[in-house]
């Protein structure tokens, strides 16, 4: 089998060490890291998804192929730094100010890794000025923000209008999710995108950096 | 542990089969069979010629227990073990024997065809929790004497799982026979290995008629398993308590166990019956009644009293549609089945009174049957002592998703259905299409049409059956059979 395929096979199954292995004899081979990236760890991911939407393999086993994918990217990373291959896209995720439940947006963590994005999670109870600031300083293309109460995602609105107040929409867009989020929560406010649930998030950011 | 479901003391199963014996004894059994009748004498029971009533003595009925088998074993047509028919153990077959079905474009009620035949033998075959396939309707393009052996020449065509079966006329046997010997490949290969169970159905109250009582004699000839089909009607053809319709089931169905263990010794008997109340607002026999089910279950705990397999209609519904009500009253009835411990329940994909059976239904009821087998494996420990490792791994790690331990209990602790059971949330429910069940259950039995692999019975097994199907056929003035597709 072909290298970048095994290694594809082995993200696929969760073998974190297979991966590792794979994607350090891929570079000792001088197969271009841009190419091992794609045709191997990402081509990886994206076959892991479309069995999860399939139901053919459920969440734990998307989050260990995710886990892998990290260990695969710790030799390629400096690489595409060096050749200049510019990331997927880069996004700050928090919970919203006031909110203590994270379980959701860490998964969203671990997913949007996963699918090879660089993440910078801010943790719990994000202030709307530290979502923008973060997203600014970091070079951000997405904010990410999460809810699980009625009486916090109303804060979200608070970002979007910040947002606005510092001219920044068409720089940074912003995603939007948890319990009582809606769609038409997410259109009201004036966010970019709604994601259902972890794996949808991977998705709509996708779509939003367009890479769908 | 093993969860179990119980309604009767022992002192109280002890009255019940000693009522039962009375009834038998005192009252007896009217048989309109003559051959019946004579085996019954030469074994001393008393007969009145006149009446046709046969008394069994409490000897006779003792002898009986003292043969029967308390297992029996099925196997598909390729000869694998299926089922186990002892103890606690549980399978489930679809309902069997429906005049209709329900029409998934129409949503309408309406009579059988082949093709439908095929696309219900096709389809059970890959139903992981349905272990044995039954002649469940009836097709209408066929000649009506034909109509029962037909259904399991369909049946052992396309599915390999065994089949719970039964004649219309003394006639079929034959032919039914001679399908199994030839899967089996000799009549003696046939009774080391059984491949089908004939349901015989006693008349309530307390009467055997003439063809599913000579059905009795040639299953044990052949070493066939029966299952005993009595339906008292609580309230209408037998006593209004449940106790009561409980001992006139006990008596209708012992008197089968004798028949079938004076004609040979050791023939693999099952103790099952589809008995109902009598709902008499609209006279009808509801298998969704609760009380219909406490019939069942109370009936089976008299069986494994009595050290036999046994069986029951239950888990099916009275519903017209796939609807709210149809669910309810079969999951009700799986439920109370499975944790009671009935060896073979048939039910699955039936509607409206054990007369429409539904492919729909019947992949939703695959999805109630597997939640069963969850059900039945109950809670046990699994790694869980001492606990606290687990713990500091959660609030160190935040979650157990790829925990060790998760990952290898999550798929025998927790059952995962088919998309048929909605389980994503509102927003991805809408983004799927807002699929009733109805669609989702007809996007899965088109999804598994399209993947059937067609049955391992030799070609030539195949085509023997083709023959002697043909044969019979021409019997009765058919001579062509409808296509198959």
């Amino acid at each position: 089998m072909e290298l970048l395929t095994q290694i594809s096979e082995a993200l696929q199954q969760g073998n974190e060490e297979l991966v590792h292995q794979g994607t350090q004899q891929a570079i000792a081979e001088k197969i271009p890291p841009k190419k091992i990236l794609d045709d191997g760890l990402i081509a990886g991911m994206n076959a892991i998804g479309e069995r999860f939407g399939r139901h053919e393999v459920f969440l734990p086993d998307v989050l260990m192929a995710a886990k892998a994918m990290v260990k695969g990217m710790e030799p390629l990373k400096p690489l595409l730094i060096r050749d200049d291959v510019p990331s997927l896209g880069k996004v700050v995720i928090g919970t919203v100010q006031g909110d203590l439940h994270d379980i959701g947006k860490n998964l969203v963590g671990i997913m949007l890794k996963g699918a090879g994005f660089e993440v910078v999670d801010l943790g719990k109870s994000v202030s709307p000025e530290k979502f923008i600031d973060a997203a600014v300083n970091e070079n951000a293309e997405i904010i990410g923000m999460s809810a699980l109460l009625t009486t916090t995602m109303s804060v979200m609105k608070k970002v979007t209008e910040l947002r606005k107040q510092k001219n920044l929409q068409g720089k940074i867009k912003i995603v939007v999710g948890g319990a009582p989020v809606t769609k038409e929560f997410a259109t009201e406010i004036g966010a970019d995108g709604y994601a259902f649930d972890a794996a949808n998030s991977v998705a709509c950011v996708k779509q939003l950096m367009g890479h769908a | 542990m093993r969860p179990r479901f119980e309604l009767l003391t022992e002192q109280l199963k002890k009255q019940i089969v000693s009522e039962a014996c009375q009834v038998l004894a005192e009252i007896g059994m009217e048989i309109n069979n003559p051959n019946v009748l004579s085996l019954l004498s030469e074994h001393g029971a008393r007969i009145d010629k006149e009446t046709k009533r046969a008394y069994f003595s409490n000897e006779l009925v003792n002898k009986a227990l003292r043969s029967a088998p308390s297992s029996v074993k099925l196997y598909d047509v390729l000869g694998q073990q299926t089922h186990d028919l002892s103890g606690y153990n549980v399978h489930f077959t679809p309902g069997s024997a429906a005049l209709n079905i329900l029409d998934h474009k129409t949503n309408h009620i309406r009579k059988p065809s082949t093709e439908d035949y095929v696309q219900y033998a096709k389809l059970v075959s890959q139903l992981k929790h349905i272990a044995a396939q039954s002649t469940a309707f009836i097709p209408s393009d066929v000649h009506e004497n034909i109509s029962d052996s037909y259904r399991l020449f369909l049946s052992l065509l396309y599915c390999e799982k065994p089949v719970v079966t039964g004649t219309f006329t003394v006639d079929s046997f034959n032919v039914m026979k001679d399908f199994q010997v030839a899967v089996r490949g000799s009549a003696r290969a046939l009774r080391e290995k059984p491949l089908t169970i004939f349901s015989c159905c006693p008349t309530s109250p307390l009467k055997w008629g003439d063809v599913t009582s000579q059905n009795l004699l040639d299953c044990a000839k052949y070493g066939i398993p029966v299952e005993y089909i009595s339906m008292p009607l609580s309230g209408f053809m037998a006593p209004v308590t449940l106790v009561g319709t409980v001992i006139q089931h006990t008596a209708e169905t012992l008197s089968g166990v004798v028949i079938s263990q004076l004609a040979s010794p050791g023939t693999p008997v099952i103790y099952g019956g589809s008995p109902a109340i009598f709902d008499v607002r609209y006279e009808t026999t509801p298998m969704g009644a609760i009380e219909t089910m406490m019939v069942d279950c109370a009936y089976n705990e008299i069986g494994k009293h009595l050290g036999l397999p046994t069986q029951a209609y239950i888990s099916l519904s009275d519903s017209k549609h796939l609807d709210a009500q149809a669910g309810m009253e079969s999951a009700i009835g799986a439920t109370l089945a499975a944790l009671s411990g009935i060896n073979s329940i048939s039910g699955p994909g039936m509607l409206d009174f054990e007369s429409c059976q539904s492919l729909e239904k019947l992949v939703l009821d695959n999805e109630i049957c597997g939640m069963m087998f969850r059900l039945i494996q109950g809670i046990e420990p699994r790694e869980d002592f001492p606990s606290v490792g687990l713990f500091k791994e959660l609030l160190n790690d935040g979650h157990l998703l790829i925990s060790n331990h998760s990952r290898r209990y999550l798929k025998t602790e927790h059952f995962f259905p088919s998309s048929v059971i909605c389980r994503s949330n509102n927003a991805r429910f809408i983004e799927e299409g807002s699929l009733t069940l109805g669609q989702r259950a007809h996007a899965e039995v088109e999804s598994l049409l399209s993947k059937y692999q067609p049955s391992r019975l030799p070609a030539e097994v195949q085509k023997e059956l083709c023959r002697l199907m043909e044969t019979e056929a021409r019997r009765y003035g058919q001579n062509q059979l409808p296509n198959r597709g």
